[in-house]
């Protein structure tokens, strides 16, 4: 009586699941462009709806008794069959709700949330397959003589469960992390607790170790101890990351909500989960090498935290510094004269709600023969491409958007750039002073443009990475102080 | 399915991933995660599993609770990239 025996199920299943895994990367694989995407999209709920009816159909509810029929028999479980379809009802309900209401600006919040819930669903289905493991096929009843049976999981399989609940328990409780802070519930400011990494190292070491002797005895205190210091580490990695590396952070997250499913296919021998599982693992971890590389930070560096807690001491004084202050009538003027206008839109844009009245602007612009284009930094925004959905939600033609290795050699050759609501992905000091925590992080090189105008709330605040900018005081730019939407709608009525 | 056979399958998914993914355009990305976050609910399945299992009550409860979460994310992932990439447009070349 082996694992794979114990693991039998029929060739069309396997194959059903395999099928449904090759329409998740057929899923991803349309997003290389937007013409495919939608297919793309579509193809990945038919994959979840094969995998869904499969499983449904194999395992259909019935009273213990007959386990080698399906359906048919009147062993079928009408009861469990209707609360199942509550359930998923229920999360239908709230998931398409939540999906129609959202506003584009809270996309990072609900893909924070979103992670949240499949760390803890991993998290469920581990402690049900720990409850239950003989439904799951991964565990053989053991008959001594004279003594009462018990259920005894196979060692792999403990490891696979162990792992799968530790990975979605650190998902499920950094993800609230996650989602506090990027909703507002939580200063972004890192926490920093004195013995930090000692303290995570410990408690990560713990939680493997726990693991290893979880092959040895499987009672629960294990499973639960597991189970409450992965949720711990999770809050506690966490905590100390500033808002600043947020990108970084809610990429890693996908990440490992992929691995914890991943985790959770091999427990069960499921390819569809598995296929799934390293798709989503390597996309998130994919997206953090882009975001890290973007911001010039080491993945340790931005695991370890403290990223902005100890901002520009000696700078404060900066902001008595002269520079030019210019109108919304000065802008549309320069602007209208200009042949190229490159726009770079940052996260206040996204906070005022400026982005239709930034494509207003670019319309009349248009209209009067300017060249407009959009020049998007990998970090603007706070998560992977959030500035290229809101400026599509504003109607921005797709293709006047561009990446920043494509447009920044365009500056040069420009006559105005509009910085609206981005600030550190502008900074020069990055390429110039070694003393500033962005130096080395590539940005957009907007002070080559024969004016940069850029829009800024006061002189006062500094960007998300609490640093001055010494762009503000150069002679070729003109700071337009005032809320975002406000001066791109003044620049509008100038314009039109 | 052996344990070798699921390493197998796992392995070239990993860098089936790798390829893909790489391929996807920068502008897409945040959708790229709201769908990667709608399939990696094909945890469903485990859900299922345990909801429909009879055996153990707790655990056919804790499978009720998983198969609820999962499908918010499953119905709300696919239904928010849907809505996103929807509002990708090329350019109108009508003024030409």
């Amino acid at each position: 009586m082996g694992e794979a025996a114990a693991h039998a199920q029929p060739a069309w299943v396997l194959l059903a699941y395999l099928i449904a895994g090759v329409c998740f990367i057929l899923a991803l694989r349309g997003l290389s462009s937007p013409e495919s995407s939608r297919r793309g999209n579509f193809t990945g709920m038919i994959g979840m709806a094969i995998a869904v009816v499969t499983t449904l159909v194999v395992h259909a509810p019935r009273f213990s008794g007959a386990p080698d029929e399906y359906l048919h028999g009147s062993n079928f479980d009408f009861t469990t069959a209707g609360e199942i379809a509550i359930a998923i009802l229920l999360g239908a309900g709230i998931g398409l709700v939540t999906a129609r209401k959202i506003q584009m600006t809270a996309m990072p919040q609900l893909v924070a949330a979103f992670h949240s819930l499949v760390g803890m669903a991993a998290v469920l289905v581990g402690a049900a397959a720990y409850l239950n493991p003989e439904a799951f096929g991964i565990a053989v009843r053991v008959t001594p003589i004279a003594s009462p049976s018990f259920v005894n999981i196979f060692p792999v399989s403990r490891i696979e469960m162990g792992l799968g609940v530790a990975i979605g328990a650190i998902t499920f409780s950094g993800s609230v992390i996650a989602f506090l802070k990027l909703n507002g519930n939580m200063s972004g400011k890192p926490i920093l607790l004195p013995l930090r990494h000692f303290i995570n190292l410990g408690t990560l070491l713990a939680i493997l170790l726990l693991i290893a002797y979880f092959t040895q005895d499987q009672s629960p205190w294990v499973f639960g101890v597991i189970t409450a210091l992965s949720f711990i580490i999770g809050f506690l990695l966490i905590i100390p990351i500033g808002g600043a590396d947020m990108p970084v952070v809610i990429s890693m997250l996908n990440s490992y909500s992929g691995w914890a499913a991943a985790a959770m296919g091999f427990t069960l021998h499921n390819s569809a989960m598995i296929i799934t599982g390293a798709l989503v693992g390597s996309s998130g971890a994919i997206l953090s090498y882009i975001m890290c590389r973007a911001m010039n930070r080491s993945f340790i560096s931005v695991i370890a935290g403290g990223f902005g807690a100890v901002a520009s001491g000696g700078e404060a004084a900066a902001i008595d510094r002269p520079y030019k202050r210019g109108s919304a009538e000065d802008a549309a003027f320069l602007m209208a004269q200009a042949e190229q206008v490159i726009i770079v839109p940052g996260y206040g844009m996204a906070v005022a709600q400026a982005q239709h009245a930034v494509r207003e602007m670019a319309d009349l612009l248009k209209a009067k023969g300017v060249t407009v284009k959009y020049a998007i930094h990998p970090v603007a925004g706070r998560m992977p491409g959030h500035m290229n959905v809101l400026l599509a939600e504003a109607n921005v033609p797709y293709d006047e958007v561009f990446e920043l290795e494509d447009i920044n050699s365009e500056f040069a050759q420009t006559d105005v750039a509009y910085v609206i609501g981005a600030n550190d992905v502008t900074n020069p000091a990055a390429r110039t002073d070694k003393s500033s925590p962005i130096y080395g992080m590539p940005v957009l090189d907007v002070e080559k443009a024969r004016t940069c105008l850029f829009v800024k709330r006061s002189m006062g605040g500094v960007g998300y990475a609490g640093i001055d900018n010494e762009l503000f005081y150069r002679d070729n730019t003109m700071m337009l102080l005032g809320d975002a939407k406000k001066m791109t709608e003044e620049i509008v009525k100038a314009l039109g | 399915m052996d344990f070798i056979s699921i390493l197998s399958i796992f392995v070239l998914a990993c860098f089936v991933g790798y390829f893909v993914v790489w391929s996807v355009t920068p502008a897409l990305h945040t959708p790229l995660m709201s769908v990667t976050n709608a399939i990696s609910s094909v945890i469903v399945v485990g859900a299922l599993i345990a909801a429909a299992t009879a055996g153990s009550p707790s655990s056919k409860w804790l499978g009720l609770a998983a198969v609820a979460l999962a499908s918010v994310n499953i119905f709300g992932g696919f239904a928010v990239t849907q809505r996103m990439l929807s509002m990708y447009k090329k350019r109108e070349r009508k003024d030409g």
